[in-house]
C-alpha cells in the first residue's frame, strides 16, 4: 500500500504547553492573593487595581480561559493531528490562534484590574475583546475542521466529537451572551435586562463550565488516559452514549443557578430536572475512565501520571454528583450564595481540570523532548501535596458554607434572627478562610515543583519539532469493516456531526429562552418601577467597575430568614431596567437589594471610606478613592441614549438634560452630607454611588402595590 | 403559571411535545445502534489512540514510535 509521508507540528503543542503552565502559575497566584484578602483585606495594599472585586474576575478568567484554555488547545493540537493522521491544516492559523489567544489574555489582565468589566461572570471582558475572542475562536475552528476534513483516518475517534461539540457550543454561547450595545470603546450595556439577562448569563455560565471545562477535557481524557495507561478505553460504546447524552442534556441545566430567584418557577424546575438527569452521562464517563484501568491498578501505584488522572476523573465524578445535588431546591436553599459553591467549583477546577492537565503535561513533555521525566519522585511529591491541597480547600469551604448558611437561617425561640448582624456570620468562618488559603498554598507548591521538574526534563532532552509520520491517504484507504451503519456514516462526516450537535444544544436553548423572552406575563411589570436617574446610572456603573456584585447579591429569596434580615423578597418586575442584572452569586457580604434608604447618606460615605468605622471588624476593603475621584459625566448622554435604544423609557430629549438632572441630585446629596459634618463635594464618584445604593429596592416601597409578582 | 405561558404562544403544544418526542426517539435510536453495532468496529475505534505508536493490526499505520509514555517513567 502506498504511504504518504508527512510530519506532525509539535511546535504549536509546545507553545500551548508553555502558555498553560505560565498562566496556571499566574491565575493560581491571584487566587491565593484573593484567599488572603478574604480574611486580611489590607493585602489589597489600598491599591484600586488590587481590590478583591477587580481581581476576582482576573483569577476566574485566568484559570478558566488561560490555564484550562491553553491546556485544551495543547491537548487538541497534539491529539487531533495524530487521530486524523494529518498535520494541522495551517501553521499560520495555528499561530494566529496561539498569539491571538495570548493577546486576549493579556488584554484581560490589563482591563479587569482597571475595572473595565461587563460584570457578567466568566464573560467580564468588554466588547472589543469579545470580538477578538470570536475571531480567534473562528480561526481555531477553521483550522480544526480543515484538519479533520483532510484526515487520513476514515473514522473520527470519540475525542474528536467532543472537540467538535465544544467548538460549536462555545461559539453559540459566546455570541448570544455577548450581544451588547457599546457606549464607548470600553463600555457597553447588554441588550437583555433583569431576569432575561440573568437567564442568558447563567445559560452561558453553566455551559461555559459544561463546554469549556468539561467536554474538551473529556475529549482529552478519552485520548490521553488510554495513552498513559497503554490500553484502550473501557467501553467505546459507553463513550458514544456519554457523548450524545451529555451534549443533549447539559444545555438545559443553566437555571439551577437561579433557584428561588425571580426567574419564573417553571424555568427553575426545568433546570433542576435536567441537572439530576446529568448524573447518568457524567457518571457513565467517570466509570468509563476509571474502568479503563481495570486490571492495571498496580500500575497506578507506580505511576504518578496515572495517579493524577485517576484523581482527576474521580474529582469529575464527585463534582458532577455534587452539582445535581446542589440543584435540588432544598439543598440549594442552604448552599446558594455560600462557600459551598466555592468548594464545588474548586473540586472541579483543582481536581478535574488541574490534575488532568498535570497528568497530560507529565506524559507529554518527555515525549515532545524525546527524553524521560526528570524526576518521578518529584512528580509523586506534586501529586500528594496537590491532593492534600484539594482536601484542605474543599473541606474548609464545605464547612464554612454550611456553617454560615445555618447561622443566616437561625431563629431564636422568640422568633427573631439569632445572628442579625451579618458580620458575625463572616467572622465565625474566618478560620476556615485561613485553612482554605493553606490548601491553596499547598496546591501551589505542587505546581511550582512540577514546573521545576518539567524545566529539568526539557533541559535534558532535545525538542522534536517535526515528528515524521506516514499513513495511507483516505481516498486509497479501504475500510476493513465494510458493514455500514447510520452512526458510522455520521461520524465519518464532521460537518454533519457539527450540525447534529448544534441542533441538540439549540433544542434546550429554545425551550428555555422562547417563553421567557416572548411572554410578557413571565416578567410582570410593576408600575412604580422607574428607570434609574442619570446620577444613579453613573453610580451603578461604579458599582459594576468595583465589582461589588462579587461579594454582594441583589436578590432577596422568598425565605423568612431573608425577608427578616433584608426586607421584602425580590420580584422579577423590579429588574426590568437592569442592564446588566446584578444579582451576584455569592454573599461574602450581605444582600443589597433592599439597602436603599436603610442607612443615612453619611453612613455610606464613611463606610466606603473605611468600612470598619461603621461595622467594627468588617472584612470589606476600603474604597477611599471614591471620595476623591471626580465623576466622569461626559458619558451620561451616550449612556442614556444606549439605554433608550434597548428599551428603557426615558422621555424624548432626556439625554440632553440628563447632566443637569444629575447635578441637581448630586447637589442634594452633597448638601445632606455637608449638613452631617463631612466636606463632601457634589462632583465626586461617591455621590453617584450613594445615589444608586439609596435607590436600590425602594421602588416597591413607594408603592405598596406589588401584586404583579413573578409567576410562582 | 406554566399553563398560561403555554396558552399564550400559538401551537406551543407541538413545541413542548415535539422536543420530548425528539429527545426520546433520539435516545432510543442511539441505544439501539449502540447495542447492534459491529464489535470489530468498536474494537478498532477504541484502539485508535494506541495504534498510532506502532504498526496497526491492519498494517495501515506504520510510523516511527517515539516512545511509550508511562513505561518510560
Amino acid at each position: 500500500m502506498e504511504l504518504e509521508k508527512f510530519s506532525y507540528d509539535n511546535e504549536i503543542v509546545r507553545k500551548f504547553a508553555f502558555a498553560t503552565t505560565l498562566w496556571g502559575l499566574v491565575g493560581m497566584l491571584v487566587g491565593i492573593l484573593l484567599a488572603i484578602q478574604l480574611f486580611a483585606p489590607v493585602f489589597n495594599f489600598n491599591i484600586p487595581f488590587l481590590t478583591f472585586g477587580r481581581i476576582r474576575p482576573l483569577h476566574t478568567n485566568a484559570v478558566i480561559f488561560a490555564f484550562v484554555g491553553n491546556a485544551i488547545f495543547m491537548g487538541v493540537y497534539y491529539s487531533l493531528q495524530r487521530l486524523c493522521k494529518a498535520r494541522m491544516f495551517s501553521d499560520l492559523l495555528s499561530n494566529i490562534h496561539f498569539w491571538g489567544w495570548q493577546l486576549i489574555i493579556v488584554s484581560a489582565a490589563i482591563t479587569l484590574p482597571l475595572g473595565i468589566t461587563t460584570s457578567k461572570e466568566y464573560a467580564e471582558l468588554e466588547w472589543p475583546i469579545d470580538i477578538a475572542i470570536a475571531l480567534v475562536w473562528v480561526a481555531f475552528g477553521i483550522n480544526m475542521f480543515a484538519t479533520i476534513i483532510k484526515r487520513r483516518e476514515k473514522h473520527m475517534y470519540v475525542a474528536i466529537w467532543f472537540y467538535i461539540a465544544t467548538w460549536i457550543t462555545v461559539t453559540v454561547l459566546h455570541i448570544v451572551n455577548s450581544i451588547e450595545i457599546p457606549v464607548s470603546f470600553l463600555k457597553s450595556y447588554p441588550i437583555y435586562a433583569g431576569v432575561q439577562d440573568a437567564l442568558v448569563q447563567w445559560w452561558y455560565g453553566h455551559n461555559a463550565v459544561a463546554f469549556f471545562l468539561t467536554t474538551p477535557f473529556l475529549g482529552l481524557m478519552y485520548y490521553f488516559l488510554p495513552k498513559a495507561a497503554n490500553r484502550p478505553v473501557y467501553s467505546y460504546k459507553l463513550s458514544i452514549v456519554h457523548f450524545w447524552t451529555l451534549v443533549f442534556i447539559y444545555i438545559w441545566a443553566g437555571p439551577h443557578h437561579l433557584l428561588y430567584s425571580a426567574l419564573p418557577d417553571w424555568a427553575q424546575s426545568l433546570g433542576t430536572v435536567f441537572s439530576i438527569m446529568l448524573i447518568a452521562p457524567s457518571w457513565g464517563g467517570m466509570i468509563n475512565g476509571l474502568l479503563t484501568l481495570r486490571g492495571a491498578w498496580d500500575r497506578v501505584r507506580e505511576n504518578p501520571i496515572l495517579k493524577f488522572m485517576v484523581v482527576a476523573v474521580t474529582a469529575y465524578g464527585m463534582a458532577t454528583l455534587e452539582g445535581p445535588t446542589l440543584s435540588l431546591k432544598n439543598v440549594n436553599a442552604i448552599a446558594h450564595f455560600t462557600d459551598w459553591i466555592i468548594a464545588h467549583v474548586h473540586v472541579g477546577a483543582l481536581g478535574w481540570n488541574g490534575f488532568l492537565t498535570f497528568g497530560i503535561l507529565y506524559w507529554l513533555i518527555p515525549i515532545l523532548w524525546n527524553t524521560k521525566l526528570y524526576s518521578k519522585k518529584l512528580a509523586n511529591f506534586h501529586f500528594w501535596i496537590g491532593f492534600l491541597g484539594i482536601v484542605f480547600y474543599a473541606l474548609s469551604m464545605w464547612f464554612s458554607g454550611v456553617t454560615q448558611s445555618l447561622m443566616w437561617k437561625q431563629f431564636t425561640t422568640l422568633g427573631v434572627l439569632q445572628y442579625p448582624n451579618f458580620l458575625e456570620t463572616v467572622l465565625q468562618i474566618v478560620p476556615m478562610y485561613i485553612i482554605r488559603t493553606i490548601g491553596g498554598l499547598l496546591y501551589y507548591v505542587g505546581v511550582l515543583v512540577m514546573v521545576y521538574n518539567l524545566v529539568k526534563t526539557v533541559k535534558q532532552g532535545s525538542f522534536v519539532k517535526e515528528e515524521q509520520a506516514e499513513a495511507p491517504t483516505l481516498a486509497k484507504f479501504k475500510d476493513p469493516l465494510r458493514k455500514g451503519s447510520y452512526h458510522r456514516w455520521l461520524e465519518g462526516k464532521p460537518l454533519t456531526m457539527l450540525l447534529a450537535a448544534l441542533v441538540l444544544i439549540l433544542i434546550g436553548t429554545f425551550v428555555e429562552f422562547v417563553p421567557t423572552f416572548l411572554v410578557k406575563s413571565n416578567i410582570p411589570s410593576i408600575s412604580s418601577v422607574k428607570p434609574y436617574s442619570p446620577l444613579e446610572l453613573q453610580g451603578r456603573d461604579i458599582y459594576i467597575r468595583e465589582a461589588c456584585n462579587s461579594c454582594h447579591s441583589q436578590l432577596v429569596r422568598p425565605f423568612r430568614s431573608e425577608t427578616e434580615r433584608y426586607g421584602e423578597y425580590s420580584k422579577a418586575g423590579e429588574y426590568v431596567y437592569d442592564h446588566p442584572f446584578l444579582w451576584g452569586s455569592k454573599r461574602t457580604g450581605p444582600d443589597l437589594h433592599r439597602v436603599g434608604s436603610k442607612y443615612p447618606n453619611l453612613w455610606h460615605y464613611l463606610h466606603m471610606e473605611n468600612p470598619s468605622s461603621m461595622s467594627p471588624g468588617s472584612l470589606m476593603p476600603a474604597y477611599p478613592w471614591l471620595l476623591t475621584n471626580d465623576l466622569d459625566i461626559s458619558s451620561t448622554e451616550s449612556k442614556i441614549n444606549v439605554m433608550k435604544s434597548i428599551g428603557v423609557p426615558y422621555p424624548d430629549g432626556y439625554e440632553k438634560i440628563a447632566n443637569a438632572e444629575l447635578e441637581k441630585q448630586a447637589e442634594k446629596i452633597a448638601i445632606d452630607l455637608q449638613n452631617s459634618g463631612v466636606a463632601a463635594e457634589p462632583n465626586k464618584e461617591i455621590i453617584a454611588l450613594i445615589a444608586y445604593l439609596q435607590r436600590l429596592g425602594t421602588d416597591i416601597k413607594t408603592n405598596p402595590d406589588i401584586t404583579g409578582q413573578a409567576g410562582n | 403559571m406554566y399553563k398560561d405561558i403555554l396558552q399564550s404562544i400559538d401551537g406551543i403544544e407541538f413545541y413542548a411535545i415535539g422536543a420530548m418526542v425528539l429527545f426520546i426517539l433520539f435516545f432510543i435510536g442511539m441505544i439501539i445502534w449502540v447495542i447492534r453495532v459491529d464489535k470489530n468496529y468498536i474494537k478498532r475505534m477504541s484502539e485508535l489512540p494506541l495504534k498510532e505508536d506502532k504498526p496497526g493490526k491492519n498494517g495501515l499505520m506504520n510510523f516511527k514510535n517515539l516512545q511509550g509514555g508511562p513505561n518510560e517513567l
